[in-house]
């Protein structure tokens, strides 16, 4: 047997990854019902007319299981009205409006979800959106607020800008691994600290990219309107094209993955390292191709980002998108139409917080549903790894079930 | 001690890898549990070991029945298992690897080595395996680590002794070794479970043997059956195992190397100086024991290491210094000898498999885009032609048996125009209908006037197949003789003698 370890690059994490993958549509839905339920059970403990109602919970339960359901109504019913149609809203523009901010929160959820997914099948934890994210914007800012281009063409170089700026940051950390064995997901974190430090250093200094007039904190200029994201629906909705760009992100990375040769080599390289080495395939070299391209994806979320606004950026514009991605990218099986489905389910949450703010109840729960869902996904190998446990040797009723379900005939 | 299992049922999902398996191992009987590889042999021991807990069934030593929640039970009842690959720590001396685990223990609790030593010279003593208590392991040949395996057995006082596979890192002559061994224990009283799927070494040295097949017993054999009856009963049908050839029609130098010298991973010489030449419609063969730089040769031929000295060409080609695809694109067909680490994306499907080393241009691939259409038919051709059984093209290579996934390897690596075939151990853990098969499609590359480089540990396929045979020890070629040379001058050559 050879222990031809020339670069140690595959190992543990890539096995985990790809359990963590292996779940498919079944977990990913059951995750995010149980995610569901435990935050109704958060919204019931939220909830002062059930905790006074529990006081006499022995002499009358039906107080407190009817405050309880009250509580969950409520709850569900203003994420609902804060994230797809607000039904109490006085008018259609109004009323359809959550709808609207939903898919623009849900723009760079996907694409940069795309970039972590498709790291993940090459076998790689992405933990750099962030980093990524933020370099990319950074150029593209500097593009849409320091040049001047005519109209149309700013905008598609401020967007190529964004996604060759990201990729490069992201093939940064496939040459690092490659070159030096050192692990993703260390440098992927420091960069990120890297990238939040230049963007911040460039939006302080009058020489870079800090506004015209600005004072001490770190902020830029608004973009050119030549180099904003169109908006799409009218002045009256803030959904602009960055929505675009991350569902044409989705087609390509479905063509890349799932029909390309070059995809076909990053998930040989994901599943089998080994046998990708021995059939050929120069597998240093694919890290750092599918670092470039992961990094590519995140940078239409950095476009989303940066030329989305009307506004002068500020260095937090990354918000927790680069975490987020992780999570969607892992609820979406890393697969495209996953990722998507994901994408808006996460987008829905961020839309909907404040909705649920409003009744009182704390936006943080959307935050806490979010997490038990990539939990329950990817919680049963992960602790299988943890604690070295082997695989369950016995199938799952659920998986059982799901067999049977997906399997058409005899499944021989 | 007398050891039964009686009904032991072990399964896994819808697989019942041990169905209802009775056996009996009287005290000092050499028992051999005979089967083909995945015929349920490795999971019965785990379960005897307390690696598995049955579903059903007991395991009973002297008429108690005993329940394993681990190994640490199994030991304490008395069985010892020596598992395929050694359980060794290398740095450790083999008296400190002996103790490891229960050591003994001086005033506050340290290491008393000297009770360790004197524990080691005895059984070494005992029964003639010259140990010496404070050689480092690393130090010592294979077949005297796999006796340092078996006094760890003894000094915890087993009972029963389990060897899974023990010759399989054995020379001829270190295998008789270990026989005589075998049988000095089990005069002294200790069962023995043999594990093998080698005929030979069962009519050598069992006194009963049970055969099972696809996780049953088929039943109980006496070692004075012949081969031929053995076989039978372990495969379920009639084998033959010989392969006609017709008389090498030896043609131009297809692969010649030259000083080849190649560092292995702990800073050695790995292949050390060695050149050979293959004609075009010969077969070579590269005997040795395991782990005799074998490996390392295979893996530089085929680009897979860079060797520090000398020239590997094909044909008039230069191809010592070649990435691996470019040997690949120079028609090389490579059989790597663990096909699930390196020959097979086990979570890929069979169709994907036969294009792993060909993504980048046609039949595969139109442009970028894999050409599905294309993938399909010649999937089909070649799951037809190389009679991989699949319930489809689709299925996924790791859900095939171990003959069925080297089919698929087999079947890629020929159906390629190549111009040298490198077969690295091509029926290791292979049924022997598929060894069959697949020693039929080698010659048949060799027939078609191709240079074959075959590496095997398996003296019977080397004789087999060859028509010269180099035989490696530490990282050199020690002589390169006829395939019909004894198999007696092939075991001394294989442990370092020249010719």
């Amino acid at each position: 047997m050879s222990d031809g370890t020339e670069t140690p690059v595959v190992g543990r994490g890539a096995a985990v990854i790809r359990e963590i993958m292996s779940g498919g549509a079944a977990r990913a839905l059951l995750s995010v019902v149980a995610g569901f339920v435990i935050g109704a059970i958060f919204m019931v403990f939220s909830s002062e007319e059930f905790l006074a109602a529990a006081q006499y919970l022995t002499s009358r339960p039906a107080d407190a299981l009817g405050a309880a359901w009250t509580a969950i109504a409520e709850g569900y019913s203003a994420l609902f009205r804060g994230s797809i149609y607000n039904y109490t809203a006085g008018s259609f523009e109004a009323s359809i409006r959550p709808m609207t901010e939903t898919l623009r929160f849900a723009g760079p959820l996907i694409a940069s979800g795309l970039g972590v997914a498709l790291a993940f099948r090459v076998g790689l934890f992405n933990i750099g959106a962030s980093g990524q994210l933020l370099f990319g914007a950074l150029w593209a800012t500097w593009i849409s607020t320091r040049v001047e281009l005519p109209w149309g063409v700013h905008l598609v170089v401020a967007v190529l800008v964004a996604i060759l700026g990201a990729a490069a940051y992201g093939a940064v950390v496939g040459f690092l691994k490659a070159r030096t064995g050192a692990h993703e997901v260390i440098v992927t974190i420091m960069l990120n600290y890297i990238a939040a430090g230049i963007l911040t250093f460039f939006f302080r200094t009058p020489e870079l990219l800090r506004e015209v007039d600005g004072g001490g904190t770190p902020k830029s200029d608004a973009p050119a309107e030549s180099a904003q994201l169109p908006l799409l629906l009218g002045p009256e909705f803030t959904l602009h094209a960055g929505f675009i760009l991350a569902i044409v992100g989705v087609v390509v990375y479905w063509w890349l993955m799932e029909r390309s040769t070059i995809g076909f080599r990053f998930r040989m390289v994901g599943h089998n390292a080994d046998a990708a080495r021995t059939a050929g395939i120069n597998v240093e070299r694919t890290f750092v191709l599918a670092m470039a391209v992961s990094g590519a994806f995140v940078g239409l979320a950095a476009a989303n980002q940066a030329l989305g606004v009307r506004a002068g950026l500020t260095p937090d514009i990354d918000g927790t998108i680069g975490f987020d991605a992780i999570t969607v990218a892992l609820l979406g099986s890393s697969t495209a139409p996953g990722v998507l489905l994901a994408g808006l389910l996460f987008g829905a949450f961020k839309a909907g917080a404040p909705q649920m703010q409003v009744i009182g109840l704390s936006p943080e729960i959307t935050g806490v549903v979010q997490g038990f869902i990539v939990l329950f996904i990817a919680a049963p190998p992960l602790v299988r790894a943890i604690f070295r446990l082997p695989p369950p040797q016995k199938t799952t009723v659920i998986a059982d079930w799901w067999q049977k379900l997906t399997t058409k005939g005899d499944p021989k | 001690m007398k050891l039964e299992l009686r009904g032991i049922t072990k399964r896994f999902g819808a697989l019942v890898a041990n169905d209802h398996i009775n056996l009996v191992v009287n005290s000092g009987e050499i028992h051999a549990l005979l089967g083909e590889n995945g015929a349920g042999k490795s999971t019965l021991m785990n379960v005897l070991y307390g690696l598995y807990t049955a579903d059903e069934g007991d395991i009973v030593l002297d008429g108690v029945v005993h329940r394993f929640k681990g190994p640490g039970d199994a030991m304490a009842a008395g069985i010892g298992m020596v598992h395929q690959h050694f359980m060794l720590i290398p740095v450790f001396t083999v008296a400190e690897n002996v103790v490891l685990g229960h050591e003994p223990t001086g005033i506050l609790d340290t290491l008393d080595l000297d009770t360790a030593r004197k524990l080691v010279r005895e059984i070494s003593d005992r029964f003639g395996f010259e140990i010496d208590p404070d050689a480092l392991v690393e130090d010592l040949p294979v077949g005297a680590q796999q006796r340092v395996e078996i006094i760890k057995a003894l000094a915890r006082d087993a009972k029963v002794l389990v060897l899974d596979e023990p010759t399989a890192v054995l020379t001829p002559q270190e295998t008789d070794e270990l026989m005589g061994i075998m049988k000095g224990l089990a005069k002294a009283g200790t069962s023995i479970v043999f594990i093998t799927h080698k005929l030979r070494e069962v009519q050598a040295v069992a006194d009963r043997i049970t055969v099972i097949r696809l996780g049953a017993v088929v039943g109980e054999a006496k070692p004075t059956d012949s081969a031929a009856t053995l076989a039978t009963m372990m495969v379920g049908r009639a084998v033959d195992l010989s392969v006609t050839k017709k008389t090498p029609k030896r043609g131009e130098a297809g692969l010649s190397v030259t000083g080849l010298t190649v560092i292995g991973d702990r800073n050695n010489k790995v292949v050390d100086d060695v050149s050979f030449e293959v004609h075009a419609g010969e077969v070579l063969a590269i005997a040795g024991v395991q782990g005799n730089g074998q490996t390392e040769l295979a893996e530089a031929l085929v680009g897979l290491r860079t060797p520090s000295a000398g020239s590997i060409h094909l044909g008039k080609i230069d191809i010592t210094h070649s990435s691996v695809r470019e040997v690949i694109d120079a028609g090389v067909g490579y059989i790597p000898e663990d096909r699930s680490k390196d020959g097979l994306v086990g979570d890929f499907t069979i169709a994907e498999n036969f294009m792993i080393n060909r993504s980048y241009g046609p039949p595969f691939a139109k442009g970028l885009t894999i050409d599905f259409a294309n993938r399909e038919r010649i999937a089909a051709e070649l799951i037809d032609a190389y009679d991989v059984r699949t319930p489809s093209q689709v299925t996924l290579a790791k859900k095939l048996s171990g003959g069925n996934q080297q089919k698929v390897v087999v079947a890629r690596e020929l159906s390629r125009e190549l111009n040298l075939l490198i077969a690295s151990q091509p029926t290791r853990g292979v049924d022997v209908g598929s060894i069959e098969f697949i020693h039929d499609r080698i010659i048949a590359t060799r027939e078609a006037g191709k240079p074959v480089v075959i590496i095997s540990t398996e003296l019977d396929e080397v004789t087999t197949l060859a028509d010269r045979i180099a035989v490696m020890y530490r990282g050199r070629i020690v002589g390169i003789v006829d395939a019909k040379t004894s198999r007696e001058t092939l075991g001394r050559m294989m442990a370092g003698a020249t010719v």
